[in-house]
């Protein structure tokens, strides 16, 4: 790969957030080659998160979430076309209908899908849904608009939430069942999802912790009509959605010979995608949902997150990198960020709080849902979150940049009593949940097969 | 000079027309300069951003080592000087008849009032050869719509505009003996200003018109309902701070617009730049060049130890022209992109009024600008306020016609 | 035009409510929702939110393949 890296091919795979964002960053930095961006869905790049917000509220079209550009990455946009392999030596993208597309840089930005629900013939029926795409969206809402008796949401990870809480919010009866002993103690711990479940059922939502559905029943007509919970108890309900975590789209590259699997695709600090021997590539980025990499203020192992924030500040590293010789290209060293809105209030992460062995109430109290947490991880800070507090964010990812000692120090004006206890994080496996947290450290091995060909 | 006199320096009457290079000069001496006095000033971005942000850190004056003895610890003060859950639980009732999530649409209702008064004062001004841009304009305007936003008679502007004089002298930061007299009258301002406030809300008890001082009088909810000290402060906070601030945001851009002819011109060409000239007015001669803090525990800025309880004195003026974090940050630049500027504060304190007064100043600026290419500054520069925490200019002569 | 708001950045200050009520609403104290699609007369105002919000979280412009070339 002599000569510029401003010039050549790049293509880009994943036409959403994080490949929008990506292509704009490579024509700041200067790349004056052919650029082709391709996607498998029809749409222009839309934004997801309004999806199960704004967009069940009624307050915004499924259709009108279209994201902005920064500037025109004067892109050739492949859209409504899936790329279905890669071939890394001739380095080419093979594309659904054929064609092969060459390139000299490669960005996989393939994101991730919703996890359907197990049974295929469960899952086909009408009134299933699952929400991933402005398509699911637009299809959920209508139906919400028609006044379903009631609405049951499998999952209460942060979409199932969100979804609840707009089904709540429209007046609808809704039911939230999870497997774990409550909604979002994947994402937050114990402490939190006790909140959580407070505010849902304090917002009416008939709240089944414990549980797992066993099977989703129709009228025999192919319509949804209810489900069968583990305990026995029995749900009748006109709309289903499925939120059970996310899936990486890493199926077209499975003769590719990366590092990508089933947590998504590993690539180092700056992006380059692993291959499956754990060699770094250098003509292969990754970025956004279907990475995973590794963070030094998280002993380096290989994070894999489904954050909005990560999505574009990768993608901007990926592209830099892409475009810069070596010497002067940028870790992606972000911390991880995330937010929520549900029930009316805002939720937002900053770290990882699954890493972590304790917890404690630094600011504000339980019972105003205004509070600030830290989480430490053998003594010292290494998340926060914050419900109706952003302001003080700001404040505790310093502290968790800096490595800053856990308990943090005293001093703040609104620091409750309960400040004095450090109460345990309470993280459980998150095999036992029923919502896949959306963020997981994923250890330091780049690929599983690396072992399988080690012991070969 | 050393820098340990720079707060004394900077106070100094003297160098109110320009003040920034002393800025420049507390930058250069670090991030944390303390004064002979005993107070520890920051003039840098991140770090004056930080402290904004900082839980630990206090706009309450009652956890001063040295504190105004007057100041009781029983004393109703206003949420500007109140830390959360205090701060928070007023900040939101009080913004309940004008902003969101209660009022959402309430400022963004008063953009004709304020373009017709802005058209009236513009008006007043045809004619003239010579008119005072502070008196007869860039004043007027901010009072008028205060007034009319809480509910208070505008003839009676005299009378509070003496308490008001009162109460931001004793606000600012001045070392000095008299501050102990200036406490003690602010003080009494600030009691006559609160009773005649309640006065006027008490009339509207029963009575409610569309005004602030209504809502607040006859909130049904008795949780959302203030007291009448609280009424009282909150009442006195709005009413000098929506209108000791804006004039000077006003007055500071014409004066910015003249000393910067090629930008006014670029300005006249394209007013969709206006809304980022006003941020980049509010960066570049913010009306608002300190705030005050306490540390409520030892708090390391940058490697050195500010003690609890000393006085910690932010320059957010400085901030805005911090080089570690504007590039070209002595140009004035409309067009400026990632102005997060410290014109308004930052973190739990930002702003109140910010949307009215953002509003105001370009309804101002885009009323004027057309008229300013034939204009001349009578006195460059003009003669100021005392004023070193607010700080702007006490008149603006202009001349119309120019030689 | 569309509009996005980065709310990993965004503080809840309201700004952008204040001054495009119609297109911007806060959810409870802090959560901020808004409609992406940006009616033609919303315009300006959603362009001087984007100007005064305090952590510059707003982005306004052009979707990809609208033309707007
Ligand atoms: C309902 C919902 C709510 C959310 N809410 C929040 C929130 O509140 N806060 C937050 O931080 N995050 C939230 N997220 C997550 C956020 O939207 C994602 O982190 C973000 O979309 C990731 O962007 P991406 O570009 O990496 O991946 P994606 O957005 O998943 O985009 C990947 C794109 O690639 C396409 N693709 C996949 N395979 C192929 C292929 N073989 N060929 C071509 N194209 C392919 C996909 O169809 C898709 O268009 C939410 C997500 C959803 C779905
Ligand atoms: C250009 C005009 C203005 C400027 C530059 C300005 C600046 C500021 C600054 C810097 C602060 C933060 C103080 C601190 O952190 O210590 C503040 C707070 C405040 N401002 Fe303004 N202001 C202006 C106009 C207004 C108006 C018009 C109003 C009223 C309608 C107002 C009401 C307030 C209030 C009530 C506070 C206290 C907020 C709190 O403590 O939570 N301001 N202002
Ligand atoms: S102005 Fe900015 S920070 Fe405030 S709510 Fe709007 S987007 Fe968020």
């Amino acid at each position: 790969m002599a000569g510029d890296p401003r010039e050549g091919r790049i293509v880009v795979v994943g036409a959403s957030l994080a490949g929008l964002r990506a292509a704009e960053t490579l024509r700041e930095q200067g790349f004056v080659g052919s650029l082709t961006v391709v996607g498998d869905e029809p749409h222009p790049p839309y934004d997801r998160p309004p999806l199960s917000k704004q967009v069940l509220l009624g307050h915004a079209a499924a259709d009108g979430t279209g994201l902005p550009m920064r500037r025109d990455p004067d892109a050739e946009w492949r859209l409504g076309v899936p790329a279905t392999g890669l071939d890394p030596l001739r380095k080419r993208v093979l594309l659904a209908d054929g064609e092969w597309l060459p390139y000299d840089r490669l960005l996989i930005a393939t994101g991730t899908r919703a996890r359907p629900w197990p049974n295929p013939e469960e899952a086909v029926l009408d009134g299933v849904f699952t929400l991933r795409t402005c398509d699911d969206a637009g299809r959920l809402a209508e139906r919400l608009a028609a006044g379903p008796r009631r609405v049951l949401v499998i999952g209460g990870g942060f979409t199932g939430s969100e979804i609840a809480s707009a089904c709540r919010e429209r007046g609808l009866e809704v039911t939230v069942t999870e497997r774990g002993p409550a909604p979002l103690v994947g994402a937050l711990g114990g402490t939190l999802s006790k909140l959580a479940a407070g505010v849902q059922r304090a917002h009416g939502v008939d709240l089944r912790c414990g549980v797992t559905v066993t099977a989703l029943r129709g009228d025999g007509m192919g319509r949804f009509v209810g489900a069968d919970l583990s305990d026995g108890a029995r749900v009748e309900a006109d709309v289903c959605v499925v939120a059970l975590g996310a899936v990486r789209n890493v199926e077209w590259l499975a003769d590719a010979g990366l590092a990508a699997g089933p947590r998504g695709v590993a690539c180092d600090a700056g992006c380059r995608a692993f291959d499956m021997y754990g060699i770094v590539t250098d003509d292969v980025f990754v970025a956004g949902d279907v990475s995973r990499f590794p963070h030094p203020l998280f002993e380096y192992q290989l994070l894999s997150l489904e954050h909005w924030g990560n999505a574009v500040a990768q993608a901007e590293v990926a592209a830099h990198n892409m475009v810069s010789p070596g010497p002067l290209r940028r870790p992606h060293l972000s911390l991880p960020s995330f937010w929520s809105s549900q029930f009316g209030l805002n939720i937002k992460s900053v770290g990882v709080p699954t890493f972590s062995d304790q917890i404690v109430l630094a600011q504000g109290t339980l019972e105003a849902r205004r509070l600030a947490v830290v989480y430490g991880y053998r003594g010292r800070v290494t998340a926060a979150v914050t419900v109706n507090m952003a302001k003080s964010l700001e404040y505790y990812q310093h502290l968790i940049e800096t490595a800053a000692p856990f308990p943090p120090g005293p001093g703040a004006a609104d620091r409750p009593l309960a400040a004095e206890l450090t109460l345990p994080s309470d993280v459980p496996d998150s095999k036992k949940l029923s919502h896949g947290p959306t963020v997981a450290l994923t250890g330091h091995l780049p690929d599983r097969r690396l072992t399988v060909v080690r012991h070969a | 000079m050393t820098a340990d006199t720079l707060l004394e320096r900077i106070t100094d009457y003297a160098c109110r027309p320009d003040p920034y290079p002393l800025y420049a000069e507390l930058r250069e001496a670090g991030r944390v300069v303390r004064q002979a006095d005993g107070s520890h000033l920051v003039g840098t971005y991140h770090e004056i951003n930080a402290l904004l942000h900082d839980p630990r850190v206090s706009v309450d004056p009652r956890h001063g080592l040295v504190r105004d003895p007057g100041l009781s610890e029983q004393e109703q003060l206003p949420f500007l000087i109140l830390d959360d859950p205090a701060h928070h639980r007023l900040r939101t009732l009080a913004m309940r008849p004008f902003g969101p999530p209660h009022s959402p649409g309430r400022v963004d209702a008063m953009r004709g009032q304020i373009a017709e008064l802005t058209g009236e004062l513009v008006e007043g001004l045809r004619d003239r050869a010579e008119f005072d841009l502070v008196d007869d304009f860039a004043y007027p305007l901010p009072v008028t719509v205060i007034c009319r936003l809480l509910g208070v008679p505008r003839e009676d502007e005299p009378l509070f505009r003496r308490w008001s004089d009162l109460v931001v002298a004793s606000a600012d930061v001045q070392p000095g003996e008299e501050a102990a007299e200036r406490a003690r009258t602010g003080r009494q301002a600030r009691v006559e200003m609160g009773r005649y406030l309640v006065d006027l809300a008490e009339q509207r008890r029963g009575r409610p018109g569309e005004d602030m001082l209504s809502a607040f009088v006859n909130e049904p909810d008795p949780a959302l309902r203030l007291t009448r000290e609280e009424l009282a402060e909150t009442a006195v906070l709005l009413l000098i701070a929506g209108h000791e601030t804006t004039v000077n945001l006003i007055t500071n851009g014409v004066l910015t617009l003249l000393r910067h002819p090629d930008q006014l011109e670029r300005l006249r060409r394209d007013p969709g730049l206006l809304p980022g000239a006003v941020e980049e007015l509010l960066r570049y001669e913010p009306p608002v060049h300190l705030r005050r803090r306490v540390p409520l525990v030892d708090l390391d800025i940058a490697g050195s130890v500010v003690p609890k309880g000393e006085p910690l004195i932010l320059v957010i003026a400085s901030g805005n022209r911090d080089p570690g974090r504007f590039r070209d940050p002595d140009r004035f630049d409309p067009a400026r992109v990632d102005n997060q500027h410290l014109g308004f504060g930052g973190g739990i304190h930002l702003c109140y009024g910010a949307p009215l007064a953002r509003i105001e100043a370009r309804a101002a600026l885009g009323a004027l600008i057309p008229r300013l290419g034939a204009v001349t500054l009578v006195e460059d520069p003009p003669p100021y306020r005392r004023n070193a925490m607010l700080r702007g200019p006490r008149h603006l002569p202009i001349r119309v016609g120019s030689l | 035009m569309q509009v996005v708001v980065d709310l990993t950045r965004c503080q809840g200050y309201a700004q952008c409510v204040f001054l495009a009520p119609e297109v911007f609403h806060l959810h409870g104290e802090e959560a901020l929702l808004y409609d992406p699609a940006v009616p033609d007369d919303q315009f300006e105002r959603v362009r001087e939110a984007a100007a005064a919000c305090p952590v510059q979280a707003i982005l306004l412009g052009e979707e990809v393949g609208s033309g707007g070339r």
